[in-house]
This record gives structure tokens, C-alpha cells and sequence, in this order.
């Protein structure tokens, strides 16, 4: 293709930061390419995992209504495991969807709601072009004028690399360095189906309401942990670990993970189930300290995971909002009259993305205490055994029976205080 | 029926290839893998696509890959001497995701 064909944006990346952004800028009247590596916009991405649908609205208010998506998130759960015993906490919140409103988040499947929103980027007027792998970058006086394609060159005013975790794009335009493995985590899931009324019974579900769950203590003391989402008829189930940790300790990923998939608290919930799908994918765990100092260049804007923009506060992650929202930021940009690059930023800021990035980014200190992967979940479950347990004898009183857990653990109360302070300091 | 671990065989076959025959996306230097003491490959994997062989020798198959990343991430200046995307259209097609 020649330079007289040229676009005014080409994407490289059909996800949720590469469509946000081609949708924003087709609706603007631009001439857009977005190209995606996978036969159809989503067939190439694995999420935990869920979507808060706010950033749905900054593409376009109301938008979430017509989206691909599973349940509606109102059941937040954590579960702490040790062994084969378990403690879970249900939050159920009504208010994280009320009739009539934009219920808070959703669990998604992004096979269907990347195509549904690349559909939608196509229908507002640019060019999905699936199939086609991006190797490289067309560079001129120091400016990124197009993108290379095997034997094929394309042109526009401005390249956005929206090519997710790996970042090749970026990492080719010299912004970025490649991803090191503590700053990661490798995810593996398996979507198991099992008929929808099974789901919300066994979940205490109300009709089309949904559960998040996230897990600690079912990683072998590796930095990480295990996520369960329900969709309409399966649930997604995985576990999220860091690389070097599980090369350091010797069990498999897989292993790690089929442990947890027949851990004694999760067999009633999977009972009957039939898995249908195995997935994986890095993701990014450093937050806001992860994001590069420059996220743009001449020509080039970086958006999505490709820009590190991931939260994972332990508790929640949240990744394909921030994807949404950095898109629309990008677009936004490239509408102005300025230089796309510094208005990206600025953009960034007004929709106060990094700012909310840096509002957790504690929670990166605090997950990295290491006691919090085995020891923590231990001696919860160790206390809750002895609270619970009565065979007749007389009770300790709790005092004692606490001490004596810290001491089974080898935790002096030092220990636990600086972790403590370590933790609130963090926050 | 109660839930079964599955091996990671298993899983992948229940997943959706496109392979491309001419051309592998993962290139590996045996003789470098029979020299690395640590073989993180072997069980960061998602896929176990990294096995030993009889020999000591890594046996791999890019048939499977689920194109995550993980091994070229741990493998950085060793055995792994190509890593890319396959080729639009090739590898996994996810049908959930």
C-alpha cells in the first residue's frame, strides 16, 4: 500500500484498548485500520475475569447495554485456603446492580465481547482487518509513519500499539523494555460448563447476578493466587503465579492449578461440570510502578496492557476498564488539534487513569509480603479450627490457642507486627 | 460426577488450533537447553509443552501453544533463539477466552 492511502490511525490490536480507540475515532469520521493478529477480534485473549462497565460509558453512554456480557457482578467473595480446609467471606452488595441502573461490573468471556465490540469499532466505520500479524514498525526522520505486515507496509498520521502484555510494538519503538518475570504473573483458567439455574443455586445467585472470587493460600506460597468467576452457563477458574517463583519451587503450573481445581471447598460448586476451554496468559503486576515513563513517540501512541495500565489489588483486578478508558484517551488525543502525543497524556489525566493507578499502588508493597501466600492463610485456617473445634476437653482460651498457632507457624509476634506495619504503611 | 484433574494433554486437545505446518513460532537450541541447569520451561508451561527426554534432551512441541508468553520470559538469552506470534491466522483460537 502506498503513502497516498494513508490512514489516520492505524491499531495494531483488536482488544479492548485498540477497539475503544478505533470505535472513538471512526464515530469522529477518521479514517481507521485496525488490525488484529487472531481470525476474528478475541480469539487470541484470555481474561480472569470481569469488566466494570463504567468505562463502557466513556465510549459511549449506554453502550454496556448492548455488550456481550455474562452476569452482573453483586457477590465480591475472597477465600482463604490451607490444605484441604477453607474460609470464605461473601460480600453481597444489591446496590452493585439495582433495576434500572448500570449495574457496577459484569464477568465476561472476551471471545464474545471482543468481537461484539470490534463489530461495533467496523459499524462506527473502520477497517477490521483480522489475520494479520504486525512484525515491525515503519520509522522516517525519527517518526513512526506506518506499520510493517510480511511483505506489506501501511501508513497513517499516528500508530497506536494496543498489542496487550507482550508489548512487541512498543518495545520495537524503543518505549518500553521487555517484561521481566517478577513483574509478572502467567494465568491459566479453564472455562467449565454447567447449566445456568446449577450455577445460581450453588452460588446463592438471584437470576442473571454473578460472583467474583478471588483466592489466597492455593499457590503453594507462590506470589499469586486463584480467581473464580461465573458466567451465564460455565465458570471460569484459574490461578495467577508468578514465573520465576514456580521455577524456584519445582511443581508445574498446571499441577498447581489442577489442585486447586479438586480442592475439597471447590468440589461441590464444579460437581458435573464439564471443562470445554484451557487457556493462558501474562499479565502485568507491577501497577502504576509498572507503567513506562513514555508512552508515547513521534507517531506512536501505547495503550492497554501494552502500557502496563493493570491494577491487582488482591482483592480485585481490574484491566480491561483501564484498556477502555486509556483507548478513548488515545483517541481523544489524536482529535486534537495539539501534538497527539503530550494531549494523550493529558488526556490520561483528565480521565484520571494514572491517578487511580497510583491511588493503590500500595497494594504492590502489599502483596509483596511473602507470608501472605501460606503462612496468613494459614494461620486463619488454623484459628478458625481451633475456635470451631469441641471434643469435650476444656477449651483453650483464645489468647492461648492464638499463640499457640503463631508458634505452630514459627510467626513470632515481631514478625506479625512488621508485617502489619509493612501493610498499613503500604495502604 | 465430582470434578477431575486433567492432564495437561487433555486440556489442549479440548482447545481449537489453526497450526501452521511450515513454519514453527518457537525455535529452540538444543544444544543450549542441555547446557541450562535450571529448565524453567519444564514447569512454567501452562501447556507442559517442554518435556525431557531419555537423553536429558528438551523435547518441544509449538502445536498446543497457548501463546501466552511465559517461557520466553524465562528463557531470556537461552535456548529459546525464536520466539514470535504465529502467523495472522495460525495457533490457538480461543472460542471463550
Amino acid at each position: 500500500m502506498g503513502k497516498e492511502d494513508k490512514f489516520d490511525a492505524i491499531i495494531v490490536g483488536a482488544g479492548p484498548a485498540g477497539t475503544a480507540c478505533a470505535y472513538t475515532l471512526a464515530k469522529a469520521g477518521k479514517s481507521v485500520l485496525l488490525i488484529e493478529r487472531g481470525t476474528t477480534a478475541g480469539s487470541k485473549n484470555v481474561t480472569g475475569g470481569r469488566l466494570y462497565t463504567y468505562a463502557l460509558d466513556v465510549v459511549k453512554p449506554g453502550l454496556w447495554q448492548e455488550a456481550q456480557l455474562e452476569r452482573r457482578v453483586t457477590h465480591e467473595e475472597l477465600m482463604l485456603i490451607d490444605g484441604d480446609r477453607a474460609i470464605s467471606i461473601d460480600y453481597h452488595d444489591p446496590s452493585f446492580s439495582r433495576p434500572g441502573e448500570r449495574p457496577q461490573s459484569f464477568t465476561v468471556l472476551r471471545a464474545s465481547f471482543d468481537e461484539w465490540f470490534a463489530a461495533k469499532a467496523e459499524e462506527a466505520g473502520a477497517i477490521l482487518a483480522c489475520g494479520i500479524r504486525v512484525d515491525g514498525l515503519v520509522e522516517e526522520n525519527g517518526r513512526i509513519v506506518g506499520v510493517l505486515a510480511g511483505e506489506d507496509d501501511m501508513y497513517a498520521d499516528t500508530v497506536i500499539a494496543a498489542d496487550g502484555v507482550n508489548s512487541f510494538i512498543a518495545q520495537k519503538a524503543g518505549l518500553v523494555k521487555d517484561v521481566t518475570p517478577r513483574d509478572l504473573g502467567v494465568g491459566v483458567k479453564e472455562i467449565i460448563e454447567l447449566p445456568s439455574a446449577v450455577i445460581e443455586e450453588r452460588f446463592h445467585l438471584n437470576p442473571g447476578e454473578g460472583s467474583a472470587r478471588m483466592m489466597l493460600g492455593c499457590s503453594r506460597g507462590i506470589h499469586g493466587g486463584g480467581f473464580l468467576y461465573t458466567n451465564k452457563e460455565s465458570v471460569s477458574l484459574g490461578v495467577v503465579l508468578r514465573p520465576d517463583q514456580v521455577a524456584a519451587g519445582g511443581r508445574s503450573v498446571h499441577d498447581i492449578f489442577q489442585d486447586l481445581k479438586t480442592h475439597p471447598a471447590l468440589a461441590p460448586l464444579l460437581a458435573g461440570g464439564e471443562t470445554v476451554e484451557y487457556g493462558a496468559h501474562l499479565v502485568r503486576e507491577a501497577g502504576y510502578r509498572g507503567v513506562p515513563e513514555k508512552l508515547y513517540r513521534d507517531g506512536l501512541l501505547v495503550i492497554g496492557e501494552a502500557a502496563g495500565f493493570l491494577i491487582n489489588t488482591g482483592y480485585s483486578i481490574r484491566g480491561i476498564d483501564l484498556a477502555i478508558v486509556s483507548g478513548v484517551a488515545a483517541a481523544r488525543a489524536c482529535l486534537s488539534s495539539g501534538d497527539p502525543g503530550p494531549a494523550y497524556r493529558a488526556e490520561l489525566d483528565a480521565l484520571k487513569l494514572l491517578e487511580s493507578m497510583r491511588a493503590v499502588d500500595g497494594f504492590t508493597n502489599l502483596m509483596q509480603i511473602e507470608r501472605l501466600y501460606a503462612t496468613y492463610p494459614s494461620v486463619a485456617a488454623q484459628t478458625m479450627c481451633e475456635l470451631y473445634s469441641v471434643d469435650g476437653s476444656v477449651p483453650k482460651t483464645p489468647k492461648r490457642a492464638i499463640r499457640g498457632v503463631l508458634q505452630q507457624q514459627k510467626l513470632s509476634l515481631w514478625q506479625l507486627a512488621k508485617d502489619g506495619i509493612r501493610g498499613w504503611r503500604s495502604l | 460426577m465430582s470434578i477431575q484433574a486433567l492432564a495437561a494433554t487433555e486440556l489442549v486437545a479440548l482447545d481449537h488450533y489453526n497450526p501452521n505446518e511450515q513454519e514453527a513460532h518457537i525455535v529452540l537450541d538444543k544444544a543450549i537447553c542441555r547446557k541450562c541447569q535450571e529448565k524453567p520451561c519444564l514447569v512454567v508451561c501452562p501447556a507442559v509443552l517442554y518435556t525431557l527426554d531419555k537423553n536429558g534432551d528438551i523435547n518441544f512441541d509449538y502445536v498446543g501453544c497457548l501463546e501466552c508468553g511465559t517461557c520466553r520470559v524465562m528463557c531470556k538469552d537461552k535456548g529459546i533463539i525464536k520466539w514470535e506470534y504465529p502467523l495472522g491466522g495460525f495457533g490457538v483460537n480461543f472460542r471463550f477466552g
